[in-house]
């Protein structure tokens, strides 16, 4: 009996002791993580938009090491907690639960899709999390717990429009409004539709079409767009055809011949990175609306080109032999260093600090402009460019904003934005 | 001689040569430097001049090689690294500082382009000025190209090119202040076949405000009449631009089917991972396209002839162990079957993600598979996809020959009918079972390697064409070649209608829902198997 109990003794001072020493391994690893800043990363590595987020993961991990180097923010070092939300929506939701409960990260650089970040934004404002989001986007949206470094439609897809239909741009007349069927385009092309209406554009001379998401047989919409485009005046493609569907589109559109001297193409979700696996010599002349080109000559630019390609090279990175910058690229870093710069001015990573700290700051972007993120509506001031594809896969800018412009994230040409603030009240409005 | 001259001029452009252009400066500078307008002025200065030698230096604009140097006002051009300057000829080294390209935004390319073409209409080569005929007939013409278009139009001899020729001076002069002449060209205009001939009419019958933009009224009826003749002819392109994007779905369809009619419809394996034998049929066309870039760039265009039968080895491998490891022991039990083969599918997709990284790898078509060939006015029938529809054609012969015509096929077909008696017959079935399904798993590699030219490679590929593969040949009949193409060429006719009619989203729901009706209805398939079965 005794022996039994002596016994049962032992084993319950064991179990003590493991938990014991279980708990100091966990306080243990708390003071270590005291010591350092946790930074989540959420951007698709696998899936159908890997294509365009892979980059951003690397870009921002860059940012992070360089951050690092000089020393971190605070006395601390950053660190990335990088996870792979696979392309798939709701994954969304959980990881980035995952990144604000469990990891407790102070910041969040991620998603690109809209319908990625609209899958995140309740977790984010529910915990008090703080995301940054680094691609154009459709607008109508504005979280006190969202930073949109993108541009909103008046920094893209408005001035795109306007410059079709300039006599420069071709003066274009009948539209196809080209996209993947989810929010953003949806939401774009309802934008646009009200923006052309208001130029005297009919809705006769729109065409309007969706394919999902990785698709990948375009004959039937090119011979669409090329029966549309004979139907009358001058005709332009706007295309917010998004992630690896793109590249099977644009081989369909150089294998199928349609030139960008009779109907040009102007996309907005397309930069370098995607136009990497296509032959671009057919494609001379095809248009796309970014805030940044990695053509774009400015001191800023080389030293970020520089940086990146030792980087690719430093980490091995696939494609290292040929780096290529983009759009989203240069907003992800614009993003990171200016939290950076708003961590050190609150001298704390608390969220309602930091967004506080966040107003008005400003960063020597790569696109040659010093980037203002706006006191009051949690976006960028930015230039817009419009660029050309030439024979090589980059972009010659053609056409130009005289400087940045503000953000509109509620766009004027929808009639229920009548009168909504461009601040965030602290309810959602999604 | 001075037409010698010229000649010999043009000549110098077409061979590969660095010929110097002796353009007035001020039209270069114009050119080079001008604004937009200033430039489609200058280009217009370069067509009525009808100077061959202004050709070259378009040509050089056009290739990129004009550079200038803004505030010096100098224009150069710049080719492999040395510079010449445009107005003296002299060769200008070291390259000056501030070199800047001429850029060139799409409305001043399309003007250059339709300049060049009509000066090129002149040229002693045939070939040449049938292309710039053609360019011309397509893109568009000005008014201010009519005196270039008479010239050629007189001296052409060559009857294909000279009625081109004459459609094109009809379209340059729709505008002409002289009505008689308009009626002629809108009348000429009624034999074009092309897409631009078309939107020209219209716009002669729209209206600006209250007035037409053609004043006169006989000229408005005879447009509308020419309109009508140019669009019933044009609406049979239509047609079968929309036949032929069928067919090439349809053979998409059957080549991703093809393996599975085999692995599924003869031998009754629920093989869930045929997706990712397709897949890595794509990955094998990857990994040969990497060694020709790296060991025989030479070469490089004839990769597919290597890639074929590695794309089918790697997944027959692949497919065969799989059945001598796994499914072997399953057999007749559907449902394990089921699951096991979507575990090993999860677990292929995942160890190509380690393998080759989670992202889309690229697989470059080799040249003569870009472009396309252009069947009638505005329908261009791409490279790939001929070169898919043929290969799905061989594919299916070779298959079709394999299972009625070899030993292999014999003992195959013997086994699907009855395993118990062709066992007694001394065939031994367990490795007859293999080699079907190495077959079949070989045939969906070999599907891979047809995707990869004209979709996207990555570890998801199969995940897409699955639900794809299933549908046809449940619908085609199990057990049954000749169902599944049927099949596979009926889902792609209509699947393309479909999309011409109400867009992609819903063609691809109207599909699904047609085939849940239809086996509902049909469970057999289209064609079912009549005789005897050991497990029927």
């Amino acid at each position: 009996m005794s022996q039994r109990r002596t016994f049962i003794k032992r084993i319950s001072t064991l179990a003590g002791a493991i938990a014991l020493s279980g708990g100091l391994g966990l306080a243990s690893t708390s003071v270590l993580a005291q010591n350092t800043i946790k930074v989540g990363v959420l951007h698709s590595l696998s899936g159908t938009m890997a294509i365009s987020e892979t980059v951003l993961k690397d870009v921002t991990l860059m940012a992070i090491e360089e951050i690092n180097a000089k020393g971190g923010l605070l006395g601390k070092k950053l660190e990335p907690v990088v996870v792979d939300p696979a392309s798939n929506w709701p994954l969304f939701a959980e990881k980035g639960r995952q990144l604000l409960s469990q990891d407790k990260v102070a910041v969040t650089f991620g998603c690109w899709t809209s319908v990625s970040r609209k899958s995140v934004l309740p977790v984010y404002e529910e915990l008090n999390g703080l995301l940054f989001y680094p691609v154009q986007y459709e607008g109508e949206e504005l979280s006190k717990n969202v930073f949109y470094t993108g541009a909103a439609p008046n920094q893209q897809a408005i001035p795109a429009v306007e410059y079709l239909m300039s006599k420069d741009g071709g003066s274009a007349k009948r539209f196809v409004l080209l996209g993947t069927d989810y929010v953003y385009p949806r939401t774009t092309n309802k934008i646009l539709r009200a923006f052309l209406h208001s130029k005297g554009i009919t809705d006769a001379d729109i065409m309007e079409e969706y394919t999902p998401f990785g698709h990948s047989d375009y004959q039937t919409i090119i011979g669409k767009i090329k029966k549309f485009a004979g139907e009358g005046k001058k005709t332009a493609v706007v295309s917010t055809i998004n992630g690896d569907s793109n590249v099977p589109f644009y081989k369909e559109l150089g294998n199928q011949g349609l030139k960008a001297t009779d109907v040009p193409v102007v996309a907005f979700s397309v930069g370098e990175e995607e136009l990497r696996g296509v032959d671009t010599k057919p494609l001379v002349g095809h248009l796309a609306a970014w805030n940044y080109f990695m053509s774009i000559k400015s001191p800023a630019n080389d030293e970020f080109k520089k940086k990146w390609a030792a980087y690719a090279k430093k980490m091995k990175l696939p494609n290292a032999d040929k780096p290529l910058t983009n759009d989203p690229m240069e907003a992800a870093y614009i993003g990171i260093n200016m939290w950076a710069q708003a961590v050190t001015k609150a001298k704390t990573t608390d969220v309602d600090k930091v967004i506080a700290a966040m107003a008005g700051q400003t960063f020597k972007a790569p696109s040659g402009i010093v980037s203002t993120m706006d006191p009051k509506n949690h976006h960028l001031h930015k230039a817009v460019f419009i660029g050309e594809v030439k024979a090589d896969g980059q972009f010659n800018v053609v056409w130009k904003t005289p400087g940045p412009v503000k953000a509109m994230p509620w766009s004027p040409y929808i009639p229920e934005n009548k009168g909504k603030k461009d601040e965030p009240d602290g309810k959602t409005k999604i | 001689m001075t037409f010698l001259l010229r000649l010999t001029l043009i000549a110098a452009f077409i061979l590969p040569g660095f010929a110097f252009a002796v353009v007035p400066p001020a039209v270069i500078e114009k050119l080079a430097l001008g604004e937009g307008e200033d430039k489609i002025a200058a280009v217009a200065e370069v067509v009525t001049a009808a100077d061959p030698d202004g050709l070259v230096f378009l040509q050089a604009m056009m290739n990129g090689e004009v550079q200038v140097v803004a505030e010096k006002k100098q224009v150069l051009i710049v080719r492999d690294g040395k510079a010449v300057d445009a107005v003296s000829g002299a060769e200008v080294s070291p390259l000056p500082e501030g070199l800047e390209d001429v850029v060139l935004p799409n409305r001043v390319r399309g003007e250059i382009q339709s300049a060049m073409s009509a000066l090129k209409l002149v040229s002693p080569d045939r070939k040449t000025r049938h292309t710039a005929a053609k360019s011309l007939l397509e893109g568009g013409v000005d008014a201010g190209m009519l005196t270039i278009i008479s010239k050629a139009l007189e001296k052409e001899s060559d009857a294909e090119i000279k009625s081109m020729l004459v459609l094109v001076q009809a379209q340059a002069q729709l505008k002409s202040s002289d009505v008689a002449v308009r009626l002629a060209a809108v009348k000429a205009l009624g034999s074009s076949n092309s897409p631009s001939t078309k939107t020209l009419l219209i716009d002669l019958l729209q209206k600006n405000g209250d007035d037409f933009a053609e004043p006169d009224a006989n000229v408005r009826a005879q447009a509308q009449i020419s309109l009508e003749a140019v669009q019933s002819r044009l609406t049979w392109g239509d047609r079968a631009a929309q036949v032929f994007s069928g067919a090439s779905l349809g053979s998409i369809l059957l080549l991703a089917a093809l393996g599975l009619a085999i692995t599924y419809g003869l031998m009754g394996v629920i093989n869930m991972a045929h997706g990712e034998l397709i897949m890595i049929g794509a990955y094998a066309t990857y990994v040969v396209q990497n060694f020709f870039h790296q060991h025989l760039p030479d070469w490089f265009n004839w990769y597919p002839l290597l890639a074929v039968p590695a794309a089918f080895i790697a997944s027959a491998v692949v497919g065969m162990i799989l059945e001598r490891s796994v499914i072997r022991f399953l057999y007749g039990r559907p449902l394990e079957t089921l699951l096991a083969t979507w575990g090993i599918s999860l677990m292929l997709i995942q160890l190509v993600r380690t393998v080759f990284g989670a992202q889309n790898v690229q697989v470059e078509n080799p040249a003569w598979m870009s472009g396309g060939l252009e069947m009638f006015s505005g329908v261009v029938l791409p490279f790939s996809r001929i070169a898919i529809i043929g290969f799905s054609g061989v594919v299916l012969l070779l298959v079709w020959l394999a299972l009625t015509r070899t030993r292999l096929g014999l003992f195959v077909r013997g086994v699907t009918q009855n395993r118990a008696i062709a066992s007694c017959m001394g065939i031994n079935t367990a490795r007859i079972d293999t080699w079907c399904f190495g077959l079949g798993s070989g045939i969906a590699g070999l599907a891979g390697c047809a995707l990869s030219q004209i979709g996207n490679v990555g570890p998801d590929l199969g995940q897409s064409y699955i639900v794809d593969s299933f549908m046809v040949v449940v619908l085609g009949g199990v057990g049954q070649l000749a169902g599944t193409v049927y099949a596979a060429l009926g889902l792609g006719v209509v699947n393309k209608i479909l999309e011409g009619w109400a867009g992609a989203v819903i063609a691809k729901i109207i599909v699904l829902v047609f085939i849940i009706v239809f086996i509902q209805k049909r469970p057999q398939g289209l064609f079912a198997l009549k005789g005897r079965f050991a497990d029927a």
